[in-house]
């Protein structure tokens, strides 16, 4: 090669080389990481001036350092909890104890567009009426997350409503509900929702015995007319929805169920209700009789109802079940003669029915009794095989106590319900004591020192329920307990005669456990929760497509793209076509007459997080939320003339204010 | 003895000697200069081809309300990015969709940019003195796409819907090119991507080329 070529290569060479270096950087433009300060060793001496200032004890510091979550930094745990006599359920964030969010589910909540005009949520919430009574509020008490194998998936979420025997099903991709069932036999429940291993039925038990099948009988048939039923949900997942025609229940004695649990692992098919009117006590305060309240308690046991609910499953297959409007109800003389419901004495009006992780014990708290009693199913499974039994009055076959107890442990005064974590440890609500006890299990989980109480730490007050990390699954996560007291009283600034609950984090880490923080529940009362760890969940932050209807969770039919919006007449009726997006809608003038039937879609076509639109039409009692990509309709009858003007509710843009039409009503 | 003549003579025949060697493939040198010539024509027509597949200029806007930022990309077929969200915040300004730039040049790029490859690399074959005429379209590419983004830049910044809701909020302007500028609340860096590396490259690739074969068509062949 000629000495000048080679240059020329060369040059070459040397060019193309940084130009592709050039190409490649432009590849790798990351965003820069936030910038990570060292975390501070100690206290610096502002903090400690701080401390000093607000009069914050050492252990007030570590709690409130273990509690905050910095800006821009989330939460380790979602907690679900139920609302209570809202009729919702409360997501909040762990550690922070802050509330993230309210699902609307038995109870119309105009914000989140849930019930106040839209047609999906209307729908919903029309499935949960009673008879012909529509039914806008529910008492909701136990959420339950899906499982899969024994632990949450994080991707259902199901709630009873106690006050009309309904259950709920929220879907965890948007934090909507998406079906409400109602019982087809049974008024009220309690003890639901609890789900199996694998979420194939949610367990759903009444509470006040009845008549099934809401038929009617004098108080004085209540042994003979009055029952409890223990309905089985099928699950359909992929459907994400209940299937009412492939469940079934139980028929149970008149005994006033409580709450279940399903059994996992080593008792895997099988559930455990407990009950607390094995009395039969039918009240009579007003003739002079004992109340409830006395006549309740009187016996020294009551009963734990043990269901093979998978032996059920196959007689509900045989035929053996009859079906009343619709639901498959196993008769309790077949439950009998077909051995899927036996009964274990429990002490005095039992309150929790908690199994253990790996599905060996049933924890079962007194209540009225001071002790935890502790059911083997082994030993009960042996009890059936040796068939030594009792029978109750109505024939059921009752396990003798000592051949099915595994232990007992005095823990304090009213002992109600118990949880799991990962060091063998579990944690039971004391409701006179007012706090929660720490006490240890016993083989396998620890192999010394089991079955005895550990510790006792007082909340404030009154203790309901409490929850764990995980702490009803087969792996539970330990860290940290919330105790969800009944009554604040003086715990927060007072404001008015209705205080609000006081949720409880309590570092379970420590050797002693320690009350991190007092969270109120600004509304509802929370019985229950479950804590999940964030990273199981997978929501959308914005739904999949432009056009996309959340009640099916596919494609709107009614999807409307910019190009495609319209206005139809077809008699009297009109029908809208509507875009909605930063900052205007499509159509802004639209004239129909008094007497026409409308019926409106709207789509949201962002794709930007957090770009919601409202639509709130005036006088017609109708707000919708509109969420990126959502397609929402109204329906309603315009009966009245005038001009309104149509709006956007939810804070979009710097023209939010302009968003808006007008409605025009010919008289 | 040899006359200015004879020598001018000599040095014509010699030239034309060496392209006929040139163009039947022949002579030392002018073979070596062939293969690396015909080598970096493929491998630039390669690149061009390569091209289509990455975006050639991309922007990154910051603004407090976006914590992940925002980004668009332009690739010789289509824009890619958050093209929607930053058409809805450009009408609020009165400037034209992303979409609507451009439009004819993206739509003829799909056509002329495999043409520029085919072209180049056809280039690698012909050993005529007239060559060097196929690889002028793929060596003007870059300067080409270059001046077309900037006048397109220039009018999109400048061609206002007056009747836009934050019209008096914003003078006419030109986004960056090139580095950063700012427009309303946020932040822009606008930077060329891997596609127009790759084009950059076949340019100097062609370049060369073109030198290496000038060189070797008037070079003494050597026995």
């Amino acid at each position: 090669m000629l000495p000048g070529n080679r240059k020329v290569v060369h040059a070459a060479i040397s060019i193309l080389a940084v130009v592709l270096l050039l190409g490649l950087s432009a590849c790798q433009t990351g965003a820069a990481g936030p910038s990570t300060a060292a975390p501070a060793a100690g206290l610096s001496a502002s903090a400690a001036d701080v401390a000093k200032a607000r009069n914050l004890t050492p252990d007030d510091v570590t709690a409130a350092l273990k509690t905050y979550v910095p800006g821009g930094k989330y939460d380790d745990y979602y907690m679900f909890a139920s609302g209570g006599q809202s009729g919702q359920v409360f997501v909040i964030g762990l550690p922070s104890m802050r509330l993230l969010k309210t699902i609307a589910v038995f109870t119309p909540e105009s914000w989140q567009g849930y019930g106040q005009g839209e047609e999906d949520t209307m729908k919903i919430l029309d499935e949960g009426k009673f008879k012909s009574n529509p039914i806008l509020w529910g008492d909701t008490h136990h959420p339950a997350l899906s499982e899969t194998n024994g632990q949450y998936d994080g991707q259902y979420l199901f709630i009873n409503d106690k006050a009309n025997g309904r259950i709920a099903v929220i879907d965890l991709r948007d934090f909507r509900t998406k079906q409400i069932v109602k019982n087809p036999v049974m008024i009220n429940n309690h003890g639901g929702a609890f789900v199996t291993p694998n979420t194939d039925y949610i367990i759903d038990p009444s509470q006040y015995a009845v008549p099934l099948d809401f038929q009617y009988a004098p108080i004085s048939e209540y042994k003979e007319k009055y029952r409890g039923l223990i309905t089985y949900w099928k699950f359909d997942r992929r459907k994400g929805r209940i299937d009412t025609a492939q469940s079934f229940a139980i028929e149970v004695p008149p005994y006033w169920q409580d709450l279940c649990d399903a059994g996992k692992l080593a008792s895997d098919g099988w559930a455990f209700c407990g009950s607390f009117n094995s009395e039969m006590a039918t009240g009579g305060i007003e003739e002079g009789k004992p109340s409830f309240e006395s006549g309740s308690a009187q016996r020294d046991m009551d009963y734990l109802h043990v269901m093979n609910w998978k032996k059920a499953e196959e007689v509900v297959k045989a035929g053996k079940a009859q079906t009343i409007n619709g639901m498959r109800v196993i008769r309790l003389s077949t439950a009998v003669s077909e051995g899927i419901l036996y009964l274990a004495p429990e002490p005095k009006s039992p309150h929790g029915s908690d199994v253990t992780p790996k599905g060996d014990y049933v924890v079962v708290g007194g209540k009225l009794d001071p002790h935890v009693t502790i059911f083997s199913f082994k030993k009960m499974q042996d009890a059936i095989a040796k068939q030594s039994f009792d029978r109750d009055s109505f024939g059921v076959p009752v396990f003798k106590f000592n051949e099915v107890m595994e232990a007992q442990v005095e823990l304090g005064l009213g002992p109600l319900h118990t949880v799991f974590d990962d060091q063998g440890y579990a944690y039971t609500s004391l409701f006179l004591d007012s706090g929660v006890v720490k006490w240890s299990l016993g083989a396998p989980y620890r192999t010394e020192g089991g079955w005895k109480r550990v510790e006792h730490i007082p909340t404030q007050y009154n203790l309901g329920h409490l929850t764990a990390v995980e702490g009803d699954t087969v792996q539970p996560g330990g860290k940290f307990v919330v105790a969800l007291n009944k009554w604040s009283v003086d715990r927060f600034l007072t404001v008015g005669p209705l205080h609000p609950q006081n949720l409880q984090l309590i570092d379970i880490t420590g050797s002693k456990m320690q009350v991190l923080y007092d969270a109120p529940a600004g509304v509802g009362e929370p019985h229950y929760a479950q804590i999940i760890k964030a990273e199981r969940l997978k929501p959308w932050k914005v739904y999949p497509e432009a056009g996309w209807n959340a009640r099916a969770q596919a494609k709107d039919p009614n999807a409307t793209m910019p190009g495609q919006e319209k206005v139809e007449r077809r008699g009297k009726t009109v029908e809208i076509w509507m875009r909605a997006m930063r900052s205007n809608f499509n159509p802004e003038r639209i004239t129909v007459k008094k007497g026409d039937h409308v019926i409106w879609h709207i789509t949201n076509i962002e794709r930007t997080e957090d770009a919601t639109h409202g639509f709130a039409l005036p006088g017609y009692n109708i707000n919708m939320s509109i969420d990126p990509g959502e397609t929402v309709t109204v329906e309603f009858d315009v009966t009245e003339s005038g001009v309104f003007t149509y709006y956007c509710t939810e804070f979009c843009s710097a023209l939010h204010l302009e968003m808006a039409g007008y409605f025009m009503v010919e008289p | 003895m040899a006359t200015i003549r004879d020598v001018a003579v000599m040095e014509r025949t010699a030239r034309r000697e060496g392209q006929i060697q040139f163009a039947r493939g022949r002579g030392g040198l002018g073979r070596l200069n062939g293969r690396v010539s015909h080598v970096l024509l493929i491998a630039a027509a390669a690149l061009i081809g390569a091209s289509l597949l990455f975006p050639f200029w991309g922007m990154n806007l910051r603004a407090p309300q976006y914590p992940g930022g925002l980004q668009a990309q332009i690739s010789i077929t289509h824009l890619s990015g958050d093209v929607q969200e930053l058409n809805g915040l450009n009408h609020y300004i009165g400037m034209m969709k992303m979409d609507e730039a451009a439009a004819l040049e993206r739509s003829l790029a799909v056509y002329l940019i495999p043409a520029f490859a085919l072209l180049t690399l056809a280039a690698a074959f012909v050993r005529r003195r007239w060559w060097w005429l196929l690889v002028i379209p793929a060596l003007g590419l870059p300067v080409v796409f270059m001046a077309d983004l900037a006048a397109w830049l220039y009018y999109a910044g400048h061609a206002l819907d007056p009747r836009a809701p934050l019209s008096s909020s914003i003078k006419p302007f030109t986004p960056p090119l090139l580095g950063e500028g700012k427009i309303g609340q946020f932040n822009v860096i606008a930077s060329f991507e891997m596609g127009f590396y790759l084009v950059l490259a076949a340019s100097i690739l062609i370049a060369a080329a073109i030198a290496l074969r000038w060189r070797a068509a008037t070079t003494r062949a050597v026995r």
